[in-house]
This record gives structure tokens, C-alpha cells and sequence, in this order.
């Protein structure tokens, strides 16, 4: 290049300082409160999750044979050692919940990685491809969503055997094709425009075109589904443990305690609503944030 | 005789996350019974903004507060937003840029026009559909019966232009607001609609303000200009005397950029700088950082409008019939 | 002067399906254009909606491949099989678009959107690749802290001049600017032109200007082609066809451009009428229904480009159209 033989007037500088996409979404997610109470919850709960191993008073399936259904630690008959109780089997009904956060986690995790990650490569293909490839996908997709989630899942499950593995690998499937179709809207949206156009002069191939000129700007749309993944995969996994057909016992999953102990509804109500409330709670949390995110994300609600 | 529409220090500021933007800035607006005014500015100028203001079309974030604005007399600050739509929908009608996009997509072209004469006419179901194809014809429409039926995306953006002013002129409005009327439209479509605008304005006495930033169609169609920049009005005076002798230097040098007023392939004249935004705006004149002949006392104090033999001008150092700045050694 | 890009009865037809049964109709959105473009000259294409610029641009940038005729680079046929051919043609062609916020992805620093043409087809280094970004965005003018912001903060004019920057990565020969500044106000307008003007008397650039803007076009360009339903009417010399129109469209689209008037207003003659479906193109000359001019024999033949006064026009009647404005 010549250098600036001629050079045209420089221009003034916007003087707004430089904000990088991802800063002006958090400034304007911190204004939603409720978003940000969802966002706190959740950060505790990972840091419990991380942390299980200190926090909790006790080992989640010790037995405390002279402990059975023990009050909480506020009602008659409690005891500050059991601070919510026990179940029927003398566990302490705290350190599972504590552990069990971090099951929720890691199912939270894995579901959502896996979904998002063959979502997002079929969504695209199916956008970039058209023609048959398309149109196969999105049938399967659609045959798929036409079958009730937690049947299909169900009957997932029973090809693979029960087990906490095969019920993460069955919800994952059952979410794969919210992803996929929200991946392919955001794709065939994006494809029309012009900076699409621009990179295929560049000489872009297909496969930068989708990963790295297209993807960046789908992002949106399948990071609020992601967060509202996150808690349909723990409440999937909860229904599938109460069917018995996920966690097996004595693993604290709180699907699983629930399952458990719906007979002692009457007799012992902390076995059943402390674990109901913390699933509650946290599919709460990520519902709030990922409000949050949405409109934080939303272009049009920016401007 | 009193204005059709008066409008004294009229500035509207929108809260944003990065602070308040003041997109209309004590803007003052007289439009006489009949008269064609012409808005003239570039983008940022607040001129499509102060009229969306007089028609309550600004959203919740938005500030507005004015001197005086009157129309036919009424004191538009004091009225309900009942009276005033009721008011406003009538006498006073608007089209906008997008054709396709202004008209609703849901909906056939006829039932927006009959909705429009239902709301304000009031009528029969048979009076108001004869209205409307007499309407689709008055703009040129053709077969105006058969297209009642259709939908905003079966028509061209031209025809919907159309449809659009149509339903403008339904109740017989006596001041039309256009906003860019024909800057998405091709040339030659361009033409027709600045045409038949110009048509049923002189056959109905209508006062028009038309809202652009196309000089040539300005000088075409308007008695009287007003240039805005960023927000405030800089200059009014009638389209002959803007056109040929500027005094603002924001208008002289928008007149000079234009490609028609130079040599084939010759280097254009252009204005350096930016329209100020939020956090930048001068502490003196608006334009000083940008004009050819700021001096000290343009950057430090705001110019006010000064009143000359044939019009208004917000600057200290005026330009003279000879093009530059009068008290100023050249 | 070299010749750097030719143009052979170059077509572009597309399928529209109508229903599933029925055999789709055929649009034929550009349908036969030829011309040669030499190095450091502007050919402006010129018509309205519908008139087939937009997809000549595409076709001319390779985007898309013609149904027919050829287009030739640098003598090379667009049609190359060959890899290292295709890497060439693509880096002799580059486009700027019309809309300066779309064109640009939001998601890339400028720097990477400058880069990514070196990226992909260069072996450059990483440092290199900057230093050429750098280098280009002081030649369209921008600061060089620009090099590391995001599009969207930066104003029409600007994200022009970044547009431009990335067009100019990879030396191309020739630059199909597809109303490069429609979109910007007027004063902005002028920068960009100057730019466009300046780098290429520099560089010998050859612009194809896509426009709708006659204004722009008059002053910018060195030949003119005006197209009507995707077919060249009139092609010549800038002054030659503002001066002097043979074809009745041209003389309409000259006539139909507000002109800034003091005094006495002479109004306008406006065109009537609207385009016609391009699904249902009329028969004869395309324009016959709209024109002046026309007699029965433009309803039955078509009529085919011919040299007349210099220029080349597809018009049964382009001597009486010249007559009638002396």
C-alpha cells in the first residue's frame, strides 16, 4: 500500500468509550433486578456445588440409624446437628441438598453442552445446507417435538438402562431440537445480510462462514435458551428421578429425594419440601436470569 | 391572520442509557393556511423528530416540552390525549419514509383507508367504501376497486405511497406532515408522487410540511425552508432566497457538496466532522467545529436567531451576497 | 489501457416456484449485458427497482455465476476450475455494499474484518496481516484506534470508509461499488466520493458504480449503461448520454431528477406508470407501454442495441427521440 500521499480529512472520533458488545449487555442486564437476584442465587449455588465438600455438616449417604426422620433444627424434636432433618433412613436430608446441587450442575451442564453443541451444528447445517439435508433434519427435529419431551425421554431411558448418564444423554435429546431450531431461524435470518455477502467476496468457505462469521451473531438467541435449558434439564432430570428412572438411590439427587418420599407428606413434611424447594428455587433463578439475558441481549430493546 | 401551526421552543430529549439526548433543541415552526414549508437536514437534525412530537408519536422515554403549540388556534399542551388524537388524526394527517412498512401488513389496503374514515367521518359502511375508492382514484390508483382488496405486500412501494397519502387525506386534513415521502422510491416514482402531492395540496388549500433532505426537491416543491442541524433550526427563509443566497454557512456548505454544483470528476467540497452526538456537543455554536469560518466567540458562546431583511439565521457572522461572512476579514 | 474486466452476453435467470405442481416461471433478472471496463475508469449502472443492477453486481463479484455468457478477468474466465485461478479471480474482484450497517459484522473488531481477506487467502503472518490493516485504514482515513473497536461505533460515513478499507486488502483490480453512498447524508456523500475518486487515480482502480443516483453517477463515472427489466437500453460516454438521450427511458430518468430551481418552476413530465412484473415481461421493446415514442412496432419487436450517435441503444426510434430534444 502507498502511503498517505492525499490523505482525506481524519475523522472526529465518536467519543463514546469503546464498549466492547459484551459490556453494554451487562450494563444493561444489572439494571433488571430480578435478573440479578437470579444470577446471585445461581452463583451461590456453583459455589456450593464447587464446595460440597466443605460446607456439608455430613456424608449424604451415612446412615444415622438413631436419627430417623428427625425434625428441623427449629421444630420439636429437632437438633442443630440435622439442621433440616433427616429422612427415613437417617440421611442428613442438608448435606444431600448440598451435594446434590452439584449433581444439578453437572446435569445442567452436560445437558445443555451437548443439546447446544449438536443444535447449533445441525441448526446450521440445516440453514446453510437447504434443499434435502434441510429438510431432513427439520422433519426429524419435528417428529421429535411431536412426541411428548418426558415420554420420549422416558422411553430413552428404558433402551439405555435407568442411571443418572443415560437420563442426562435422554434429556439431552429430548432439548436437542429447541436448539436446533433456534440455531436455523437465527442462521437464515443472519444469511441475508450483507456482511455475509461481504465474507463470501473475501473468499470465505462454507465452514467459516458458519462458525465464524455467522455463529457469533446467533449467539442471542441460543444463550437465552441455554439458561432456560439449564433449568428444564434439572427439572427433567428431577421427573425422570422420580420415576425412578434416572439417579438411582442413594445418589442425592433431588429428583430422586422427592421420589422417595412423597408417602411421608403427612408425617414428615421436611423430607419432601426441602428438596422440592430447592429445585423450585433454582429453575426460579435461571428462569429470572435468562429473562434477564434476553432483553439485555434484544437489539431492538436498546436502541 | 393567525398560523395554522405555531410552534414556540419546542425541544424533546430522550433519556438513554448513555444520558440524555437532546434531539430537538427550542425549535421554533410557522405554517400558514395553504403554505408549503420545507424541513431541510441530514440525519441527527431533529427535523423528523419534532414532528413526530406534534403528533404524540414519541414513545415513553421521550421529554417533550414546548412554549406554545397551537393549531387553528388550540393549544395542543393543554388537551387530553383523547382530544388530541381526536384533533390530530383529522386535521392534521401524516405519511411517512416506508411505505410498506407504514401500512399494516395484516390488514388490506381498503379496511386502513375505511378505518381511518370510521374513526373521524363516522358515515355508512356503503358511504365510506364508495369514499375510499374515490379516494384510490384521487391518487391515481388504478382499478381502485379490485385493489380495496389487496394487501400492503401484494403493491409496490409507489403504489402503497399511494395508499398511504390516500388514507392521509381521507378526512380532508388541513395540514399533511410528509416525512421523507419519496426518498425509498425510484426516481421516476419519486416524481409522480411529488407531483400528485403537490397537486392535491394546491386542489384542497392544504398546508403541507415536507420533511427531507433532498435540497432539489425542497426547491421544487417548497414557498418556504428551514434548515436544522443538530437539532436546532439554523436558517429559515423562503426556497428562492435559500437557494440562491444562503446566509447560514451550514446551508452554503450543503449547497456546495451537492454533486450537481461541481466539475465532472473535480474533488467535492465536504464538510469535515460529525454531527455532534451525546457527549459531544459544542459548547458554543453547533456547527462552529465544523465551519470554515468559526472564530473564537462561535465556539464559546451559542448564536441565537438573527433576524435579516429576508429572514432568520442562527449564526453571529452571517454570510453576505457574496458568500462570505459579513464582519469577518476575508 | 488494459482491460480488466469484460462483460459477454452475460444473463442471469432465476426459478421462481409456482406451487408444487406447476413449472416454475424463469425471472430473467439480467438478460444479456456485455461491456469492457479499462483500468482506472467508472462504468455506472444505472435503472431503477427491479431493473436487474443489483444481481449484475453480484454476478460481476462472483457471487453468483451467470446462466450465460461469459465474464472474463484480467482475460481469465470466471468459470476456472482450477484452485489457484479461483484464489486470483477472487482477490482481482472486490465489492463495497450499499448499506453501511449491515455490511460489516458486528461481531468482528475492525481490525479482524480488514484482516479476514488476508486470512484467507494469503499466507501472511499475523503481524503483516496488521500492519496492512493499519496501513489501510490511514489511507481511508480513519484513526488508528479504530483498529481495535466495533462497527457499530462508528457513523455511516465512517463504516463506508471501513467497507472500503476491506475491498482494498487484497489489491484487487476492479471494485463493484453497489450504491456505495445512497445511504449517506449529503455531506458525508462528498467525503466518500472524494475517497472513492482519490484511490482510484492511486491505485488504477476500475469501479463498476451501481446507482440509482444520477447526480453521483454524472459526476463520477465515464461511461453510463441504463438498464431497463434487466436488458442494457443505453450505453455511452457520461456527457454524450446526459447531454443528448436516445432512448426514451433515459430521457424520462434525466427528466424525472429534481433539480434545484429559483424563479419560475417548470415542472416536470413525469413517467407514468410502474414497472412491470418482471415474471410477465411485455412483448416487443419492454418500455413500450410507458413511452412516449411508441409505435406498433415497438409492441411487436424487440428491439437490439445499435450504435447511434456514438452510443449504443436498443430502440427502434432513438433518432426521433434525439431530434425531439434539439
Amino acid at each position: 500500500m502507498s502511503e498517505a500521499a492525499a490523505t482525506p480529512t481524519p475523522q472526529t472520533e465518536p467519543v463514546s468509550a469503546p464498549l466492547t458488545p459484551a459490556r453494554e449487555v451487562w450494563l444493561h442486564f444489572r439494571q433488571n433486578k430480578g435478573a440479578m437476584v437470579g444470577m446471585y442465587f445461581i452463583v451461590c449455588l456453583v459455589l456450593t456445588a464447587i464446595l460440597a465438600d466443605v460446607l456439608a455438616p455430613h456424608s449424604p449417604i451415612v446412615q444415622f440409624r438413631e436419627a430417623l426422620l428427625v425434625p428441623p433444627a427449629w421444630q420439636e424434636g429437632g437438633s442443630w446437628r440435622f439442621i433440616l432433618g433427616t429422612d427415613d433412613i437417617g440421611r442428613d436430608i442438608l448435606s444431600r441438598l448440598i451435594y446434590g446441587a452439584r449433581l444439578s450442575m453437572i446435569i445442567g451442564f452436560i445437558v445443555v453442552f451437548l443439546s447446544l453443541g449438536f443444535g447449533v451444528v445441525l441448526g446450521l447445517t440445516a440453514a446453510f445446507a437447504r434443499g434435502t439435508v434441510e429438510i431432513l433434519i427439520m422433519r426429524l427435529m419435528d417428529i421429535m417435538l411431536a412426541l411428548p419431551s418426558l415420554l420420549l425421554a422416558i422411553v430413552i431411558v428404558a433402551i439405555l438402562g435407568p442411571g443418572l448418564f443415560n437420563a442426562m444423554i435422554a434429556v439431552s435429546i429430548v432439548s436437542l431440537p429447541h436448539f436446533t431450531r433456534l440455531a436455523r431461524a437465527s442462521a437464515m435470518s443472519e444469511l441475508t445480510r450483507e456482511y455475509v455477502s461481504s465474507a463470501r467476496i473475501a473468499g470465505a468457505g462454507t465452514l467459516r462462514l458458519m462458525f465464524r462469521t455467522v455463529l457469533p451473531n446467533c449467539m442471542a438467541p441460543l444463550i437465552v435458551q441455554a439458561t432456560l435449558g439449564f433449568s428444564n434439564a434439572i427439572l427433567d432430570a428431577a421427573a425422570l428421578g422420580f420415576l425412578g428412572l434416572g439417579a438411582q438411590p442413594p445418589t442425592p439427587e433431588w429428583g430422586t429425594m422427592l421420589a422417595g418420599s412423597l408417602q411421608f407428606v403427612q408425617r414428615a413434611w421436611w423430607v419432601v419440601t426441602f428438596p422440592g424447594l430447592a429445585i423450585l428455587l433454582t429453575v426460579l433463578a435461571f428462569n429470572l436470569m435468562g429473562d434477564g439475558l434476553r432483553d439485555a441481549l434484544d437489539p431492538k430493546l436498546k436502541r | 391572520m393567525p398560523a395554522l401551526l405555531e410552534i414556540r421552543g419546542l425541544t424533546v430529549e430522550f433519556a438513554t442509557s448513555r444520558g440524555t439526548l437532546r434531539a430537538v433543541d427550542h425549535v421554533d415552526m410557522d405554517v400558514a393556511e395553504g403554505e408549503v414549508l420545507g424541513v431541510v437536514g441530514e440525519s441527527g437534525s431533529g427535523k423528523s423528530v419534532s414532528m413526530l412530537a406534534l403528533m404524540g408519536l414519541l414513545g415513553s422515554n421521550a421529554k417533550l416540552t414546548a412554549d406554545r403549540l397551537a393549531f387553528a388556534g388550540t393549544d395542543l399542551l393543554t388537551l387530553t390525549p383523547r382530544q388530541r388524537r381526536k384533533l390530530v388524526g383529522k386535521d392534521v394527517a401524516m405519511i411517512f419514509q416506508e411505505p410498506t412498512t407504514s401500512l399494516n401488513p395484516c390488514f388490506t389496503v381498503g379496511f386502513q383507508i375505511v378505518e381511518a374514515l370510521k374513526e373521524h367521518m363516522g358515515g355508512t359502511r356503503k358511504w365510506r367504501r364508495d369514499r375510499a375508492v374515490e379516494l384510490l382514484t384521487l391518487v391515481g390508483i388504478p382499478d381502485p376497486g379490485a385493489r380495496l382488496n389487496a394487501f400492503p405486500h401484494q403493491l409496490s412501494g409507489g403504489m402503497n405511497q399511494r395508499v398511504m397519502i390516500a388514507m392521509a387525506i381521507a378526512c380532508q386534513p388541513r395540514l399533511l406532515i410528509a416525512d421523507e415521502p419519496t426518498t425509498a422510491l425510484d426516481v421516476t416514482i419519486q416524481a409522480q408522487i411529488l407531483e400528485l402531492l403537490t397537486r392535491l395540496q394546491r386542489q384542497h388549500n392544504m398546508a403541507m410540511v415536507l420533511i427531507t433532505h433532498d435540497m432539489a426537491v425542497v426547491s421544487e416543491t417548497a414557498q418556504r425552508v428551514q434548515v436544522m442541524y443538530a437539532g436546532q433550526l439554523v436558517e429559515t427563509r423562503s426556497a428562492d432566497e435559500l437557494f440562491t443566497r444562503p446566509r447560514h454557512p451550514y446551508t452554503a456548505a450543503l449547497l456546495s457538496s451537492l454533486p450537481e454544483h461541481a466539475e465532472r470528476r473535480a474533488r467535492l467540497a465536504t464538510i469535515p466532522g460529525l454531527v455532534p452526538g451525546i457527549g459531544d456537543r459544542p459548547v458554543g455554536c453547533l456547527f462552529s467545529p465544523r465551519c470554515a469560518y468559526a472564530t473564537d466567540r462561535c465556539r464559546g458562546e451559542r448564536p441565537a436567531l438573527y433576524r435579516d431583511p429576508e429572514g432568520l439565521a442562527r449564526c453571529f457572522y452571517p454570510l453576505d451576497d457574496s458568500g462570505r461572512p459579513e464582519g469577518v476579514a476575508a | 489501457m488494459t482491460v480488466v474486466m469484460e462483460a459477454k452476453g452475460v444473463r442471469r435467470y432465476y426459478e421462481v416456484r409456482k406451487g408444487m405442481l406447476a413449472k416454475p416461471a424463469v425471472v430473467r433478472a439480467v438478460d444479456g449485458v456485455s461491456f469492457t471496463l479499462e483500468a482506472g475508469k467508472t462504468l455506472a449502472i444505472v435503472g431503477e427497482s427491479g431493473c436487474g443492477k443489483s444481481s449484475l453486481a453480484r454476478v460481476l463479484a462472483m457471487l453468483e455465476q451467470p446462466t450465460d455468457g461469459e465474464l472474463l478477468i484480467d482475460g481469465l474466465p470466471t468459470l476456472a476450475q482450477e484452485p489457484d485461478r479461483r484464489v486470483k479471480l477472487r482477490r482481482a474482484v472486490q465489492m463495497v455494499f450499499q448499506n453501511p450497517y449491515g455490511s460489516l459484522n458486528p461481531r468482528h473488531t475492525v481490525g479482524r474484518i480488514l484482516e479476514e481477506p488476508l486470512e484467507i487467502n494469503t499466507d501472511l503472518s499475523r503481524e503483516a496481516r496488521a500492519e496492512a490493516a493499519r496501513a489501510i485504514l490511514a489511507r481511508v482515513g480513519l484513526r488508528p484506534e479504530a483498529y481495535g473497536r466495533y462497527p457499530h461505533m462508528f457513523s455511516g460515513g465512517q463504516r463506508q470508509r471501513i467497507a472500503i478499507a476491506r475491498a482494498l486488502m487484497l489489491n484487487p483490480r476492479v471494485v463493484i461499488a453497489d450504491e456505495p453512498v445512497s445511504a449517506l447524508d449529503i455531506s458525508i456523500q462528498g467525503q466518500i466520493l472524494n475517497l472513492l475518486m482519490d484511490l482510484q487515480d492511486e491505485l488504477q482502480l476500475a469501479y463498476v458504480f451501481v446507482s440509482h443516483d444520477l447526480g453521483v453517477v454524472h459526476h463520477i463515472a465515464d461511461e453510463v449503461m441504463v438498464m431497463y427489466l434487466g436488458r442494457p437500453v443505453e450505453h455511452g460516454e457520461t456527457s454524450l448520454l446526459f447531454d443528448r438521450p436516445a432512448h426514451p427511458y433515459t430521457r424520462a430518468l434525466l427528466g424525472s431528477r429534481p433539480r434545484i430551481q429559483t424563479g419560475d418552476k417548470t415542472p416536470r413530465k413525469t413517467l407514468s406508470g410502474e414497472l412491470p412484473s418482471p415474471l410477465r415481461p411485455p412483448p416487443g421493446c419492454a418500455f413500450h407501454q410507458r413511452c412516449t415514442f411508441a409505435t406498433e412496432l415497438c409492441m411487436r419487436d424487440r428491439p437490439e442495441l445499435r450504435q447511434v450517435e456514438g452510443r449504443a441503444v436498443a430502440c427502434h426510434h432513438a433518432e426521433t427521440v434525439l431530434a425531439a430534444a434539439a
